[in-house]
């Protein structure tokens, strides 16, 4: 069976969900590889195991940390020399997109972006996505090279396989040209304590009706276990930080339950939030683009209407 | 200080989007415009030229109508206008478009800065900025919502939902803005009316020195093989607060297991 390269997605060795997607994916076209780069294997190693990686390629110099995207590209294109693999896949962040076009050049590859689904076809994979801000589906394969795929956290569900993976260190030789970008700071962003906004199964976003007070959309969110996320109007206002947008130009999600309290629903927010399983909204205005969207809304104040669901969610628990 | 603005006239957002019988995208069904999110490249390209000197030239690869989308640039204040414009191009994928946007950039000559916006809203891929980057050679310095130029050095802030970071690189380098970046002008009357009066040339596939079947849709790479409007959602129920909104809502989640 061919091998299928899997970028690990990870912070110091914090695997995240989208990896464990990835590799349940690779599972159905081939065996997955994953690929790890960075610092913190020891941390991730059981879970790239427990998600089925036949094979961990192992990069810790930090030659590929240093430096913005073109290493990585570097050594996935060395990779898919060696190994002719079945496809490559990483997650649909802002680098490994990057990392995805590079090695699309490089490779003399197709790629496609934001897979919601993978799966064999009759002539190669057939990916399926959602573009126009979620007005339409498309499935879309790639016909030349290797087949690149960029997938969106949190659409593959990810399913258990252990394995034992064979560890191999690589080495390539980065050229100049690709440590040409540096990095030369990287700050960690505070922890909320809250889920990851592309992870979590349920997220809140409170926007501009929410006029800088984001209490009750905290105070909902955590008796739901959700991540918050803020429209852009929020976050201009600086209300919340900019990594919480959701939309267009912010981070895009798909969580089984979406609810948005005082976000008029234009379509830049929209983009990123359409493909949640079920839209719920609290708006005063009976008019808002955003009940169009909806499975259940309810017009009114965000301000007594959230406290009270808090309040009856909390009850219910017992 | 030679900028080259990469600009692409998108059909609009607020329109009825969807394909041809090709399953390319749509280009004539629904109008168009400049990609908004590329004006905040063309603002932070102005500000550049206006801290210090050079010249502004945006540079589009689409058909007829993407004229609007160098017209808009002009009138906001770049100098220039570069239209990649020959029917072969239709239908090209990422890979296509960064084939001709790095030999439209090779044949602009000395170039210090290719600036360009984070993602079309069309395809919203954001590939194209490190594929041109590959293809030139250049450094990638990409999602810049701060950015510095200055002494032949370029430093930008790149976040991601874990990180903030510093990058930065030698000139020339290829660099890509978010929407953080800067507020992007309206275009003045003097604007437009000095508009009226700026080169823009329109150059062929023949004259960058590539051939027909380098692009277009017969040889993407990657290709659309069915398309499908999604169905409408149901109209969910809507309830007015009369006092009991809140209770409607965590009835509603218990209802569907969801709290
Ligand atoms: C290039 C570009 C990119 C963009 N990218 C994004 C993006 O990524 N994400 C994004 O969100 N937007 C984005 N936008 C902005 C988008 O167009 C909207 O301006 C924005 O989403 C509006 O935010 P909002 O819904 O919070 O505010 P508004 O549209 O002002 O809506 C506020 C809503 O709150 C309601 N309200 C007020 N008070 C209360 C109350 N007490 N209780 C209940 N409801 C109340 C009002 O009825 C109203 O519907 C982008 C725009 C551009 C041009
Ligand atoms: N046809 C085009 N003409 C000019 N610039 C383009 C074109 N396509 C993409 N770009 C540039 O590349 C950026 C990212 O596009 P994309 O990778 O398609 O999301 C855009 O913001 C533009 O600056």
């Amino acid at each position: 069976m061919s091998e299928v390269l899997v970028l690990v997605d990870h912070v110091d060795g914090d695997v995240r969900k989208t990896t464990a997607e990835m590799l349940t994916a690779a599972r159905r076209i081939g065996e997955p590889s994953a690929v790890f780069v960075g610092q913190g294997y020891a941390a991730a190693k059981e879970d790239l195991a427990r998600f089925g990686a036949a094979k961990v390629y192992l990069a810790e110099d930090a030659v590929y940390t240093d430096h913005l995207v073109a290493p990585v590209a570097e050594l996935l294109a060395d990779l898919v020399g060696r190994t002719s693999p079945a496809a490559v896949l990483v997650a649909s962040t802002n680098d490994a997109k990057e990392v995805a076009g590079r090695l699309a050049i490089k490779t003399g590859s197709g790629v496609i972006t934001d897979a919601v689904d993978i799966a064999t076809g009759d002539a190669g994979l057939r990916v399926t996505k959602s573009v126009f801000a979620g007005s339409y589906t498309v499935a879309a394969q790639v016909g030349t090279g290797t087949p690149i795929i960029t997938v969106k956290p949190n659409s593959i569900p990810a399913e258990e396989s252990a394995a034992t993976p064979a560890e191999e260190t690589v080495t390539t030789e980065v050229s100049e040209a690709a440590r040409a970008a540096r990095v030369t700071s990287r700050t960690a962003k505070e922890k909320s304590g809250r889920p990851s906004l592309t992870e979590a199964a349920i997220v809140v976003s409170g926007g501009r009706g929410t006029g800088g007070d984001f209490g009750p959309v905290e105070a909902f969110a955590d008796v739901l276990g959700a991540a918050v996320g803020a429209s852009r109007a929020a976050v201009d206002a600086g209300w919340y930080p900019h990594s919480h947008q959701v939309g267009q130009t912010g981070v895009s999600v798909s969580p089984q339950l979406y609810i948005a309290a005082g976000i008029s629903g234009a379509i830049q927010h929209r983009a990123g939030m359409q493909t949640a399983k079920t839209i719920v909204a609290v708006n005063k205005d009976a008019e808002a683009p955003i009940f169009e969207l909806v499975d259940f809304g309810v017009v009114g104040d965000l301000f007594t209407i959230l406290p009270q669901a808090t309040d009856k969610v909390q009850q219910n628990k017992g | 200080m030679n900028i080259v603005v990469c600009v692409k006239y998108v059909p609009d957002a607020q329109g009825d989007r969807g394909f041809e019988s090709d399953r390319t995208t749509d280009r004539e069904g629904v109008d168009g415009l400049l990609s908004e999110l590329d004006e905040y490249a063309v603002e932070e390209a102005l500000k550049i030229v206006e801290a210090g000197e050079g010249e502004v030239t945006v540079l589009t690869v689409g058909p007829d109508d993407a004229a609007t989308a160098i017209k808009k640039s002009l009138q906001m204040g770049a100098h220039k206008g570069v239209h990649v414009l020959d029917d072969a191009i239709a239908g090209s994928d990422a890979v296509g478009t960064s084939l001709v946007l790095a030999e439209a950039v090779r044949k602009c000559g000395d170039v210090d800065l290719v600036l360009t916006g984070l993602a079309s809203t069309d395809g919203v891929m954001s590939v194209v900025p490190a594929m041109l980057a590959e293809r030139l050679g250049l450094p990638q310095v990409t999602f810049a919502s701060e950015l510095t130029v200055d002494g032949g050095h370029v430093s930008i802030r790149r976040d991601n939902e874990a990180f903030s970071e510093t990058v930065e690189a030698d000139l020339p380098a290829v660099v890509s803005v978010t929407d953080q970046i800067n507020e992007p002008r309206y275009p003045s009357f003097k604007g437009i009316m000095a508009a009226k009066k700026k080169p823009v040339e329109t150059w062929s596939l023949a004259d960058l020195g590539l051939d027909a079947s380098q692009v277009g849709l017969d040889a993407a790479w990657a290709r659309v093989e069915d398309t499908q409007a999604r169905p409408p959602r149901e109209a969910g129920e809507v309830v007015t607060d009369e006092g009991q909104g809140g209770e409607a809502l965590a009835d509603f989640l218990a209802g569907r297991r969801l709290a």
